[in-house]
């Protein structure tokens, strides 16, 4: 190391100016703390363009691929004038943002094993401010990642309403706040990077197929119906798909068939609960979350 | 799950403004923790004063660590209390973690973020007043010669490099307590003289107290204070002057002409048993320098030099413990080490 600098003499004069009192907490702090968190989020994100574009390649897959090679078996059940895509794009776009909402957690996972979630932990500040900033953080790059894949709506045929576009994007950004909390959760308890990710693996794919996204929720035998009404995917994807089949010109028994709603024991969840539900259990995983940081070893 | 006995929960009221030095930044008090079975740290006491650079020394597994962690609100303690500038550690942490920097023995950077973003990250959590982050993060910079590379990101820093961004890291909220962890644990002597030269000229600086742990025992000649830990406990804590001068002997070498005869001659005249050690007749003897006028006056043997020694913190934590400190590193500390090492990996 002879690159060693020497200390600049205007550090001297600035120790008399400079005086630094850390206030006594208070919630703009906590706000402060909440943005840091997040901001950090996107910073990474931005610098992390690989991440951005291998995110993309999985919907993309199943959109085109599946969704064209499909489409020859699946055409007959589908209304005159409308494919097989545009019936999966509602729940292959919530794929968009499920492995970057999750995944985004790892960060946390990563940063207790590189030490740098001990410089937060150690921080004068609420672990609240700290969870919620990483939960916002993961839910804004997750909805901007669905963004991007939103613009290619037309190729699936969907039309580029502006109020449908409004109504897809808060649904993502629901979507995508609720699962970084679950992945945040995760990451309070597991401590070692491969077992999150090979936990969190193995739970992304049951819950995008128990979803919905890829067959309607009509006509399902017993155990399937059950299990897809426990995927808490299922309450955002129907929604989207009935954002997107209302912007769509679809005769009413198709329309009953391939977007019939969530229902409970023929009780029609209305869409309010539906997104409801979403939201509570993002909170609650959330509350569960700041819980498990407040423990000190 | 702390355990507060009443006798030990005294905390030091208005630090802040007082002057009078008096007043312990740091107070422990029958500190004890235990992880399961293991005891890590087993009751101990010291007083650190208002800009002292107080350093724990001891191999590693000692229990330095798992200290640092409880006086920085990282870890609770099984009983005892320590308070830091003021505050309990376990019921104020807030008003501790405000009070306090810290250097962790391993990096706590976001490598993935530049310097500067680094110091904003630790700015906007602390709350520094906005008006002070900039000139402020400019200020902690320059101290550490880091200011030219603030635009670079901390992954293409040297190790060196890093761990002095964490040290203008840990000050830029202006602690009164800045708590450094093994800071030069992993360095090249080189640089690990470097950041002792910004550590001192740290001190000069800035109103501080600077809490330190090390098993490099040149490097605890730096501070004013030492304790020295072995096994959870304090065995001995005082300056490095009065530690060495307790030994209470300097070691004497001496190249004669017939090293068997002044063996003997030693012994016989003075009543000391010498060995020769690195080619010399080696012997340990209260006050050196004063014996050696006698050794040249009453001496049979020719004598052709004379070397005398102060004894070493070395030789101090040889006497306190029995054992070498490299020694008690490779020896039963193992378990504890890995143990140690499994605790800090956790949070």
């Amino acid at each position: 190391m002879a690159t060693e600098v020497a200390i600049a003499p205007e550090a001297d004069a600035l120790a008399e100016q400079i005086r630094v009192a850390v206030p006594e907490g208070g919630y703009r702090h906590d706000l402060r703390a909440v943005s840091i968190v997040w901001r950090r989020e996107l910073i990474r994100f931005r610098t992390d363009r690989l991440r951005a574009v291998t995110a993309l390649i999985q919907p993309i897959l199943f959109l085109f691929v599946l969704g064209t090679g499909l489409s020859s078996l699946a055409g007959g059940s589908m209304p005159p004038g409308v494919s097989f895509k545009t019936f999966i794009y509602p729940g292959v776009l919530a794929m968009s943002v499920l492995f970057t909402a999750i995944f985004s957690a790892a960060s946390i996972v990563w940063d207790r094993e590189f030490g740098f979630l001990r410089e937060i932990l150690v921080a004068p500040v609420s672990r609240a401010s700290i969870v919620i900033g990483k939960c916002l953080g993961g839910a804004t790059i997750a909805t901007f990642q669905g963004i991007v894949f939103l613009i290619l709506a037309g190729f699936a045929d969907v039309p580029y309403n502006p109020v449908l576009i409004v109504t897809l994007i808060g649904e993502l950004l629901l979507l995508s706040f609720t699962l970084t909390a679950f992945g945040v959760m995760m990451a309070a308890r597991i401590k070692q990077f491969q077992a999150f990710m090979a936990l969190t693996q193995m739970l992304v794919m049951p819950l995008f197929f128990l979803s919905g996204a890829l067959y309607p929720l009509t006509g399902l035998p017993a155990w399937l119906s059950v299990l897809t009404r426990i995927d808490p995917l299922t309450y955002v994807v129907g929604p989207m798909r009935h954002a997107v089949f209302s912007h769509l010109s679809i005769a009413a028994p198709f329309d009953q068939r391939l977007a019939p709603g969530i229902t409970w024991g023929g009780w029609l969840v209305p869409l309010w609960l539906s997104i409801g539900i979403v939201a509570i259990m993002g909170l609650g995983m959330m509350a569960v979350a700041i819980a498990e940081f407040r423990k000190t070893e | 799950m702390a355990l507060h006995t009443s006798a030990g929960a005294r905390t030091v009221a208005g630090l802040a403004g007082s002057g009078s030095g008096r007043q312990p930044v740091i107070a422990v008090a029958g500190l004890t923790k235990r992880y399961g079975e293991v005891e890590a740290v087993c009751g101990i006491d010291f007083e650190v004063a208002r800009g002292e650079t107080f350093g724990f020394l001891g191999p590693n597994g000692a229990g330095k660590t798992t200290t640092i962690k409880i006086l920085c609100t990282l870890a609770n303690a099984t009983s005892g209390t320590a308070s830091v500038a003021g505050h309990d550690a376990a019921r104020e942490r807030d008003a501790v973690r405000r009070n306090i920097g810290l250097v962790f023995q391993d990096t706590t950077l976001d490598t993935y973020l530049t310097a500067e973003q680094n110091l904003r990250f630790h700015a906007e959590l602390y709350g520094v007043p906005k008006a002070a982050v900039a000139p402020r993060m400019r200020q902690v910079m320059d101290m550490v010669g880091l200011w030219d590379r603030k635009d670079h990101l901390v992954s293409t820093f040297s190790g060196g490099m890093q761990r002095r961004l964490e040290i203008a890291r840990g000050l830029l909220h202006a602690p009164h307590v800045l708590f450094l962890d093994e800071p030069t644990v992993g360095l090249d002597p080189q640089t690990r003289s470097s950041i002792w030269q910004y550590i001192n000229e740290l001190k000069g600086r800035e109103d501080i107290t600077i809490f330190l742990t090390t098993h490099y025992m040149d490097e605890a000649e730096n501070c004013d204070r030492i304790a020295i830990i072995d096994h959870g406990k304090i065995v001995a804590i005082d300056t490095p002057e009065a530690l060495k001068a307790g030994i209470g002997m300097d070691r004497v070498q001496i190249h004669t002409a017939d090293d068997p005869a002044a063996i003997a001659a030693l012994a016989e005249k003075f009543g000391i048993e010498a060995v020769t050690r690195e080619g010399a007749v080696t012997f340990s003897v209260a006050a050196g320098e004063q014996f050696v006028p006698r050794l040249f006056a009453e001496f049979s043997v020719p004598i052709r030099s004379v070397s005398v020694s102060r004894p070493s913190l070395d030789d101090v934590f040889m006497s306190y413990t029995g054992t070498t400190i490299r020694d008690a590193e490779a020896s039963g500390t193992d378990a504890m080490r890995q143990m140690a090492a499994r605790f800090r990996g956790r949070r």
